[in-house]
């Protein structure tokens, strides 16, 4: 019975140390920290890590360029130059608040591989929140 | 009026709901009858259909006076989108979920359960329906009155406005998450009801599987809405809102198979599982509804956060307490032999609980990392491929050997594995020479051919004579499962997509499909500006049609949504996308996109409804069976036989 117990415990034991590996291993790679403009510029080492970069997109900053996007995003008094490949969602524009996601090249110039904006922005400040379509 | 009336029927609910617990409390103490607690649960249900009624009067009445109405109505939405609208908002959709949850205790109240166990699980659930009357009540009243009522509002979320899968989907989640209340009211009654108490595996059962087959639907349906609607070509992202249905989907299912066979062994497993479930429903609602976790959707700031996060935590306590309270009996006769069902019931639920908790840490990691780490960060799809995917794909192998569990002589297990197993190789050396779908994606094929080949067999052979309608129902829920995996492996190892500016006339194109930019055009009407852009689409085998993705503004909202376009085959769709439109008209940019497989996943997931249907229908029939013998009592704890 004893003998029993230790070895169902050491099982869990081994389960829960092969899942906490997977887990944090997984986690390591692949998390994603949301930045400001500011912190990306004043670290020296901001252009190894990828991030998320969230601000408003500068009015009479945007340009097309073929099927590059430029433009400028500011959070806080700092701006950065963003400059994205492909076409950003159709709910992109200028004045708004976008979230991007790529890495800060030495040139200072951030290369974005993917521009998010958020669904159902409500335009009435005072209003009630949408519900996160649950319909997903 | 109707403001006051919605306002009312809450009070009214709530007040029937607190009546409930009270007095089903007083049943399960003092052995009073039950009736008043009965009626008192009708009430609760009765308050909830005329709260709902009211928003929906006031929504096709146009009542802009109503807040939720002033907030998500339109007169210039179409009359279904009005009618949808209920439960397109936070507000609203506390109210679905009041309807169904006390749609669920009205039918759980009017069972002939053992008494003790029933009332003190009528207990549970009443409480949790007096909580969420509360939440609506209090800090999320749609029918606050509006002053001066407006003459027109902006209508639903305009991509709440695009599908008819709105009208069936939230629901059929909610019916999936709430039935949950009713096996983790059954596991927290159990202990507190002693002898009436030993039986709760078995009445729980049909009311997971129903509400099972209802969350598979639902999220089913979710991926195909969010599909066929938001224009990525994607139908699953690992977003928090998802993750929080998948959660109790997980929990559920493992609960569904640890209460097979002798289930009286696994009792702790069981009352984990049932408690989960629901814990895990009232979680999601907490991360998804309070604003906590940023999802791409939508950030909601809400009111409802902090009262959300007290009964999370105070169902975990009540439910910690409880199970520690459980009769601990000696597992009774010897243990399973090491090559058994019971053992591969054992490691399904050991898999299955894996993936919840590496999903679950995944979705709520952001929310830690923030006060852990001192910055905001967000957990990419790249975690969850490394994390659930491989685990699932165990799961798929682990699958594909059930056939052979059922016999005791090993040879014969052998030989009834051989030919899936032939199947399986043949299937990942085939594909892996004809394209080269990845590591992840190659062993997915092999192991979903490996379950197919195995249902296959079963069907033929119609093994073991019995054609128990709950062992079919198993063959068919995991051949859909199989199918849901190679739709997902085919369609990430294989789609193909290209983005291009096109000027009129221009053709792009994606693998053997090609598009052609016949023209661009813009109209109004209905409330919104839209702009179409004409396309001759030429698919591989040279069939020509025309289609027209669009762009569609909503000035009410201030937001654009895109159209896109589906060709759907049963071995591929070609997906097509507007994303702008230049200013002068001459030339439109395009996402085209073929997404092989993709209708496999809708198959699969009727199927995997299906076979949940059909286990409850079978397990029904098995029990009426059972009552015209005049066999009543059943063994303790024997729910589907080995």
């Amino acid at each position: 019975m004893i003998r029993r117990r230790t070895g169902r415990i050491t099982l869990v034991g081994v389960l829960l140390a092969a899942g906490g590996v997977l887990v944090t291993g997984a986690l390591r790679d692949t998390l994603t920290y949301y930045r400001t403009p500011g912190e990306v510029l004043t670290d020296p080492g901001a252009t190894r890590e990828r991030v998320r970069l969230g601000g408003e997109v500068v009015p009479g900053s945007l340009r097309r360029d073929g099927d590059l996007v430029v433009f400028r995003l500011a959070a806080a008094g700092r701006e950065i130059t963003v400059r994205q490949r492909g076409v950003p969602p159709e709910t992109f524009r200028e004045g708004e608040d976008a979230v991007v996601e790529g890495t800060l090249a030495v040139d200072g110039i951030f290369r974005a591989d993917q521009v998010l904006v958020r669904h159902g922005n409500e335009y009435r400040p005072s209003a009630a929140p949408t519900e996160p379509p649950d319909a997903r | 009026m109707l403001a006051d009336l919605g306002t009312a029927t809450l009070a009214a609910g709530l007040l029937c709901a607190t009546l409930a617990a009270l007095l089903w409390l007083r049943v399960a103490l003092v052995g009073a009858p039950a009736r008043p607690a009965r009626l008192a649960t009708t009430g609760c249900l009765l308050s909830a259909v005329a709260a709902c009624a009211a928003l929906e009067t006031a929504l096709l009445r146009h009542d802009f006076g109503v807040r939720f109405v002033a907030e998500n109505g339109g007169r210039q939405v179409p009359v279904f989108y009005t009618v949808t609208s209920l439960w397109s908002a936070l507000d609203g959709s506390l109210l679905l979920w009041l309807l169904v949850l006390g749609g669920y205790a009205a039918l759980l109240a009017r069972r002939a359960y053992p008494v003790r166990l029933h009332a003190y699980a009528m207990v549970v659930v009443s409480a949790v329906t007096a909580f969420f009357f509360v939440l609506s009540h209090i800090a999320a009243n749609p029918f606050r009155a509006v002053h001066p009522a407006p003459l027109d509002g902006p209508g639903p979320n305009p991509l709440l406005q695009q599908h008819p899968a709105m009208g069936v989907h939230p629901p059929l989640l909610y019916a999936g998450y709430l039935g949950l209340v009713v096996p983790f009211a059954l596991a927290l009654a159990a202990p507190l009801a002693g002898r009436d108490g030993r039986d709760w595996l078995r009445l729980a059962r049909p009311w997971t599987l129903a509400a099972w087959s209802a969350l598979t639907a639902g999220i089913g349906l979710g991926a195909w809405w969010s599909y066929a609607v938001l224009g990525w070509g994607g139908y699953w992202a690992w977003d928090p809102v998802e993750n929080a249905s998948l959660l109790p989907w997980l929990t559920a299912t493992a609960f569904l198979h640890t209460t097979l066979g002798r289930p009286a062994r696994r009792a702790g497993w069981n009352r984990a599982l049932a408690g989960a479930s629901f814990l895990l429903v009232l979680l999601g609602t907490f991360l998804t509804r309070s604003g906590a976790v940023a999802s791409v959707h939508a950030f909601t700031d809400s009111p409802l956060g902090p009262m959300l996060l007290g009964l999370v935590l105070l169902a975990v306590l009540a439910s910690a307490v409880l199970a520690g309270r459980g009769p601990r009996r000696p597992t009774p006769g010897r243990p399973d032999p090491l090559l058994s069902r019971g053992t591969a019931v054992l490691i399904n639920g050991v898999l299955l609980v894996t993936i919840a908790a590496a999903v679950l840490i995944g979705t709520v990691f952001p929310l830690l990392a923030e006060p852990l780490t001192g910055s905001r960060a967000s957990v990419g799809p790249g975690y969850y491929q490394r994390t659930a995917v491989p685990l699932a794909i165990v799961l798929l192998l682990l699958m594909g050997v059930t056939p052979a569990l059922r016999v005791r002589d090993r040879a014969e297990a052998l030989r009834r594995l051989a030919l899936p197993g032939a199947a399986a190789l043949a299937t990942v050396a085939v594909v892996g020479l004809l394209s080269r779908p990845g590591r992840p994606a190659l062993t997915a094929f092999g192991a979903a051919a490996f379950v197919l080949a195995g249902a296959a067999g079963q069907l033929a052979g119609r093994r073991a004579g019995a054609a128990r309608s709950v062992r079919w129902a198993g063959v068919l829920a995991h051949a859909g499962l199989a199918l849901v995996a190679v739709g997902v492996a085919g369609s990430s190892a294989y789609s193909q997509s290209g983005e291009r500016s096109l000027r009129i006339g221009e053709t792009m194109r994606t693998g053997d499909v090609s598009v052609r930019l016949l023209s661009v055009e813009r109209s109004t009407g209905g409330g919104d500006m839209s702009v179409r852009a004409r396309l001759r689409l030429v698919g591989a085998d040279g069939r020509q049609r025309t289609v027209a993705p669009a762009l569609r503004y909503h000035p009410a909202r201030d937001t654009a949504v895109t159209v896109p376009v589906i060709d759907t085959g049963l071995r591929r769709d070609t997906y097509v996308t507007l994303l702008a439109v230049a200013a002068d008209g001459g030339s439109a940019t395009l996402r085209l996109a073929v997404n092989p497989l993709v209708s496999l996943l809708w198959c699969g997931g009727a199927l995997t409804t299906g076979g949940g249907l059909l286990a409850l229908a079978g397990g029904a029939a098995r029990r009426r069976r059972r009552a015209k013998a005049g066999t009543s009592a059943v063994p303790v704890g024997v729910g589907v036989p080995a």
